[in-house]
């Protein structure tokens, strides 16, 4: 079927930036060109050059193996964020539009609980409880951003619950948790692809922002946000400090949208 | 939230309890050039009051300064407040009997003259004729009386510092006369005196945390939380009065946006910059050099392991390398220290940099020694607000990797630090300055007997308990250079048994905007507001 159809430009481009991106943290991973925490006085704030692509930080530390590092970090960080809440509101959203009733009246309302904070906000409580750190920051998130996969998941499966093949299955004697996975959520996929990818993004600017802060990924490790927010100091004399990371947010945040446009437009 | 809100009672609570200074440094060296050139560029006194006196009758209304400040103040009542940076900007709302002046020696204030018995048991105090508190009110012999039995606990409740335990009684024979008798001769009482904590409030007071009534040179109009405090030049203040009308103080708490703040127009002064902050400011800044007098060190816990084995604690030491420390944090500026003293202390510093010079292998054999031939990781905790810390953090954790040992940063809010670090005592290791409330040596060093109160990093050694017992008794004598000389002794054994990673007196910058001047500094950790005028 796929096959057919062609691709939209959306998609297209989408897939080729996030390729590029996921090239590079794969990179990120194997290896970077200098050690990131490694530091060199004689290049300190040093431009761009053919030894150092996007020059060095304050520290002497090469921006470039930051980058690549940091995009690793903020990829890993939202990646586990998205799936905590995906996963997870997913069978909030699954159960509660499936059976309706008084489960479905307590988890939704402490679902518009959680909703009505702000992601960041709520995530600042938790850390200012538990701590700061990495970890902290994904099981935070992740909490966050339960509430608006439970919502969609729930409004997919309350459509379907009365169409004919639901029925008939139950008829059938399928079991209930057989109809909700295996024959309602793959029908609802379309959908919760594009918010998948609408809240990966959300999750790479939550876990910048995070950083910005200084409550997410700790020095010296990087993180794009992290890094954004340490070259703040150095905006005009050390520009590319701060426009690399930052091109690498817009870039990941670019691409998943982009895809997550191509893949609704199908 | 209601978890969040007892942790907020907790952290308040935390701050009623803790009396002595601890003092967060934030800045470093500085790139204008030249060797200190502040002080020479500031003007007399004479004529700063010429300049500033025509200046206040025209123009008054734009008579104001917009200073950042890197946290809000945890108290407004001198006797409960308790970060430096709350306490050197309550140096200008509030007053002892007596004060520092920016050379480091006391002059009086609100008392205006004093005097000393023979034993040195007995001090009496002349108030200062004629003078009063913000509120219009004269200040009365019963108002001293009243501040400094709080002080010392006499009207009920703790002493709000422990050298105050030191007073007997607080009598008034006339309107003009305080004595104060105390227990044991000290010599450091009228020092004692100057300190934020012993400033003179109104008897009458009701609640200065809302409504904080002095006699210094500003006083307080309003305050955001968080956010600003608004202060006004006191007219009748009894000595030269400020130069410039108003002053809002703005909380910057993100370090990384004070140069954006500078430059966009929204403050005015920052008093302390990194030097990579200093060379973003550009023309429209001047930028002054002095230092912070502070003791920025990484503070071990003592009690905990692998810290509570001195031979670990001295293979951090030598793994650390100071100078390159200062070199990429403030560009080489700054004065190295070895232990917990600075320069400006005078007779009482002494100079033990050489007691650890950088020397991996000796580093790793005292670590195989004490048992920890693969090192070990631990976890440095860093207030976020402080720039110079959290690089200075990121240097030494690069540097301990040579040695095999793993320093993991965590960045944490003052607010938290004040309560887990320093009052808690939950931690490992922390990158702090700390400083003193009083150019005396004890105001350094108490804090390191064992029993002391504000002994955050649990430092226990009998050999400097002894030593600083005979400081004392060698003080109480009146014997000053026997005093010195345990005080020096006290300093060698906290740098041979390295109680700390002594790194720096941190070299302060200030940033002023062109167009303001007359910026002094202080041997101690005091900003005066009083002092600045208006050049154009």
């Amino acid at each position: 079927m796929k096959k057919k159809k062609a691709y939209s430009t959306n998609f297209i481009i989408g897939a080729v930036i996030t390729g590029i991106v996921l090239v590079m943290i794969i990179i990120g991973f194997i290896h970077t060109p200098y050690d990131i925490t490694k530091m060199n006085s004689a290049v300190k704030l040093a431009p761009p050059s053919l030894k150092h692509l996007m020059g060095c930080d304050n520290f002497g530390r090469d921006i470039f193996s930051r980058v690549l590092k940091g995009m690793g970090n903020t990829f890993v960080i939202a990646f586990a964020t998205v799936t905590i809440g995906a996963v997870c509101g997913v069978v909030i959203g699954a159960f509660t539009g499936f059976f309706g009733g008084w489960l479905d009246e307590v988890l939704m309302r402490i679902n518009d609980v959680l909703f009505a904070f702000p992601s960041i906000l709520l995530a600042l409580v938790f850390v200012s409880i538990f701590g700061t750190g990495k970890y902290n920051v994904v099981a935070a998130l992740g909490i966050a951003f339960i509430p608006s996969f439970a919502r969609i998941v729930r409004g997919e499966f309350i459509k379907y619950r009365e169409m004919d093949y639901v029925k008939s299955a139950r008829l059938a004697g399928v079991s209930q948790i057989r109809i909700i996975f295996v024959h309602i959520l793959p029908n609802t996929m379309t959908v919760l692809l594009s918010s998948i990818m609408i809240g990966f993004n959300n999750a790479v600017l939550a876990e910048a922002g995070m950083s910005y802060l200084g409550i997410g990924v700790q020095p010296p490790d990087a993180s794009l946000g992290s890094m954004l927010s340490e070259s703040q100091t150095y905006l005009f004399s050390a520009p590319w400090y701060a426009i690399f990371p930052g091109a690498m947010i817009i870039l990941m945040v670019l691409g998943f949208s982009l895809l997550a446009d191509g893949i609704k437009e199908k | 939230m209601t978890k969040r809100g007892q942790k907020l009672v907790k952290v308040l609570f935390a701050s009623m309890l803790l009396t002595l200074t601890v003092a967060l440094g934030g800045c470093s060296g500085d790139k204008a050039g030249g060797d200190s050139t502040q002080i020479a560029d500031t003007p007399s006194t004479e004529n700063s009051e010429a300049n500033a006196g025509t200046a206040n009758e025209t123009e008054d209304a734009k008579s104001h300064i917009t200073i950042g400040i890197p946290q809000d103040l945890d108290s407004l009542v001198p006797s409960l407040s308790q970060g430096a940076g709350t306490q050197e900007i309550l140096f200008n709302i509030y007053e002892g009997l007596v004060k520092p002046d920016s050379e480091g020696n006391l002059i009086p204030a609100v008392a205006s003259d004093y005097s000393m018995s023979e034993d040195g048991l007995v001090y009496t105090f002349t108030l200062r004729e004629g003078i009063k508190f913000h509120n219009g009110n004269p200040v009365s012999v019963a108002d001293v009386k009243y501040s400094i039995e709080t002080c010392a606990g006499l009207n009920g409740g703790e002493p709000v510092i422990s050298a105050f335990s030191n007073v007997a009684s607080v009598e008034t024979p006339d309107e003009r006369t305080v004595v104060i008798t105390l227990k044991e001769a000290s010599s450091s009482f009228v020092a004692i005196l100057s300190t934020a904590e012993a400033a003179i409030v109104p008897a009458d007071a009701e609640d200065l945390q809302n409504h904080p009534v002095g006699t210094g040179p500003y006083k307080f109009v309003s305050r955001s939380l968080q956010e600003n405090v608004e202060l006004e030049r006191f007219d009748e203040y009894w000595g030269e009065p400020a130069h410039i009308k108003n002053i809002t103080l703005k909380v910057i708490a993100d370090s990384d946006s004070i140069v954006m703040n500078l430059k966009g127009g929204a403050i005015d002064m920052f008093a302390r910059i990194s030097t990579a902050q200093a060379a973003e400011l550009g023309e429209d800044f001047e930028v002054l050099e002095g230092t912070m007098n502070l003791v920025q060190a990484m503070y071990l816990n003592n009690a905990v392991a692998p810290f509570d084995n001195e031979k670990v604690r001295q293979a951090l030491c030598y793994a650390v390398n100071k100078q390159e420390i200062l070199d990429f944090v403030s560009e080489g500026k700054g004065t190295p220290v070895g232990s917990s003293m600075f320069p400006a202390f005078g007779k009482y510093y002494v100079d033990l940099n050489d007691t650890y010079t950088t020397d991996i292998e000796k580093a790793k054999a005292l670590l195989t020694e004490a048992g920890y031939p693969d090192g070990f990781s631990f976890t440095v905790k860093v207030p976020s607000n402080y720039q110079q810390h959290i690089d200075t953090a990121q240097v030494i954790a690069e540097q301990l990797k040579q040695i095999g040992v793993t320093a993991n940063i965590e960045l944490i809010e003052w607010e938290t630090w004040l309560n887990d670090v320093y009052q808690g005592r939950d931690f490992e290791a922390t990158l702090v300055g700390v400083d003193a409330s009083t150019v005396t040596a004890g105001a350094m060093l108490s804090r390191f007997r064992s029993d002391a109160h504000n002994n955050f990093t649990n430092y226990n050694n009998a050999e400097y308990d002894a030593a600083y017992e005979e400081a004392l008794a060698a003080e109480t004598a009146s014997d000053d250079d026997k005093a010195t000389e345990c005080y020096k002794k006290c300093e060698t054994i906290l740098a041979q048994t390295a109680a700390n990673v002594y790194i720096q007196d941190i070299c302060e910058l200030v940033a002023i905007r062109k167009g303001f001047a007359g910026y002094e500094f202080y041997p101690l950790y005091i900003q005066d507001f009083s002092k600045l005028y208006i050049t154009e």
